[in-house]
């Protein structure tokens, strides 16, 4: 793998060191060491079933949902690891937030949509979350089009709707990371647009790290790119001289179309 | 003849044959709704809602005391089975998975539902009745409960396991514990499936009558005493049905058709309801 020296260590968010992680017998990831930038958007690419979704669900330990699922090595989060049994994983995940591939509002008005996890982690008066629920929409680009029916219900919405929807529900929580998950690849192209622009206007913000399947997509949106292969790391660095000049042969073949 | 020209006789005759089929189900429902709805709807005029069963060799007479006393009682299991049935399959669907604890009690449960109903009366009478002095409305309760109990236990796990996971994770992705990602996401994402099973558990209970016969027995006068024996209207249309006065039989004709209408009503409900609230 070639040095992920690009990044400053004051700048790290996440610092994830030789990080392994097994479905049952099978291993998933293999030694995977990387830092996510601060403020910057880091992109995962190869092709399906390289473990690039492994290792994002693995940040907010989504894999505690499943037993067999486990990890070895560590993710450092602040100088602490969250992979630790210890570590509180509600507040991991309030901290780091995350959007999937298919929309998933959830079966409440569109303003329940906002407060449910606001209401996990802070009290507020009913005005105070009134701004709240409009602040976190306002960020998602969805106000203006759902101001006059937060009383209706998130399912009511189209996907592209519906999935802004939810990166306004991931934002309201004021999460330090926010993780993406293929979050365009169940969309049009003109809802896809949207949703690129909105990860452009949010990196001065938040850090995000997204997985996607669309190569154009990383050049365009993402700051750092890291291209992975059968669990490994195959190469990291900056998105500009990872597309234009990168060092391994199988991440040339690979953005040039030539497997995958 | 092509393979063609084959293929449509064969779709004909395969659609000849359900169409039979259909018809002779059908003939048969409406023809006991036919003698029902003859029989029964001269019988429900004021007095049947008005008046207590009558007694033996008297005139007229109504079924007061057995509407009321199946409400009281149907609407008890209603209130008891909703929660703990709801809250069991909470449990199953959501919490234990791979228990063994959970394997067993949905290994129970499924044993509950195809249980004889007269097993479940008999085991009430046992363990309450005979032990604590007397038929009781009670004890009709607490049978029904138990016939009533399964249904919503098995309806709100199988309909929770029908919430796609990516919805369970969105809802922890933003950190939610456990219990409030069963409650106000997925149940709620499925919340006219498992109203659709607690109504359609009422429109099962509410024809019991084996359960009832050695539990809540009958009450020839109003009553709302719940710790007295309990007038109902299975028991009354089973007793009143063989018996050799007129007006007795046609009360229980008229009964008869009470229930059904219930339960059909209760069963249109649900499914308006179903319909409703899938299609959003």
């Amino acid at each position: 793998m070639s040095s992920s020296s690009t990044i400053a260590p004051g700048d790290a968010i996440l610092q994830i060191r030789n990080l392994n992680f097994f479905y049952g017998n099978f291993r998933g990831l293999t030694n995977v060491s990387l830092d996510i930038a601060k403020s910057r958007v880091t992109a995962f690419i190869g092709p399906s079933g390289c473990g690039k979704s492994t290792l994002l669900r693995t940040f907010n330990r989504m894999y505690d949902l499943y037993p067999g699922q486990r990890t070895e090595g560590e993710v450092l989060f602040h100088g602490k690891n969250l992979l630790d049994k210890k570590q509180d994983v509600n507040l991991v995940r309030a901290k780091i937030g995350m959007v999937f591939q298919k929309p998933t509002p959830f079966p409440m008005t569109i303003y329940e949509n906002i407060a449910f996890g606001v209401r996990l982690y802070e009290r507020l008066s009913k005005s105070e979350m009134d701004d709240r629920v409009e602040w976190a929409l306002n960020k998602a680009a969805l106000w203006g089009e759902v101001k006059d029916k937060l009383q209706q219900s998130g399912l009511s919405l189209s996907g592209g709707q519906q999935q802004r929807l939810c990166i306004a529900r991931a934002i309201a929580v004021k999460p330090e990371i926010v993780l993406l998950d293929e979050p365009t690849s169940a969309l049009d192209p003109i809802s896809t647009a949207k949703i690129e622009e909105l990860i452009n206007e949010l990196k001065n913000e938040y850090t995000i790290a997204i997985v996607t399947h669309n190569m154009q997509q990383a050049a365009r949106i993402s700051d750092f790119t890291a291209f992975m292969y059968l669990g490994e790391l195959i190469e990291f660095g900056k998105t500009d001289t990872l597309f234009i000049k990168p060092t391994q042969q199988q991440t040339e073949d690979y953005i040039t179309g030539r497997f995958g | 003849m092509s393979l063609y020209n084959r293929r449509i006789w064969i779709n004909r005759i395969g659609i000849a044959l359900s169409m039979v089929a259909m018809t002779f189900g059908l003939l048969a429902l409406m023809w006991i709704l036919w003698t029902l709805f003859s029989k029964g709807f001269a019988a429900l005029d004021w007095a049947f809602f008005t008046h207590d069963t009558p007694a033996p060799g008297s005139e007229g007479g109504g079924l007061r005391n057995a509407i009321v006393g199946s409400l009281m009682i149907i609407g008890v299991t209603t209130f008891a089975s909703t929660p703990i049935g709801i809250l069991a399959g909470i449990y199953l669907a959501e919490f234990g998975n791979t228990s063994r604890f959970a394997a067993t009690t949905r290994f129970v449960t499924d044993i509950m539902l195809s249980a004889p109903s007269i097993v479940i009366g008999l085991f009430v009478y046992a363990l309450a009745v005979a032990t604590l002095g007397g038929f009781s409305g009670w004890a009709g309760a607490l049978a029904l409960s138990l016939i009533a109990i399964p249904v919503v236990v098995r309806t709100t796990e199988n309909m929770l396991r029908l919430v796609p996971s990516s919805l369970r994770e969105a809802a922890f992705a933003i950190g939610a514990p456990h219990w409030q990602v069963s409650i106000r996401v997925t149940l709620r994402a499925v919340k006219a499936g498992v109203v659709t099973g607690i109504l359609l558990a009422i429109a099962r209970v509410t024809g019991e009558t084996a359960p009832l016969l050695f539990t809540a027995l009958n009450n020839q006068f109003f009553s709302t005493n719940m710790s007295q024996p309990m007038g109902n209207l299975p028991v009354v249309i089973f007793q009143f049905a063989m018996s050799p006065y007129d007006n007795w039989v046609n009360l229980a004709w008229g009964g008869a058709l009470l229930i059904a209408l219930l339960v059909l009503g209760i069963n249109i409900m649900a499914r308006v309801l179903f319909r409703k609230k899938s299609t959003n």
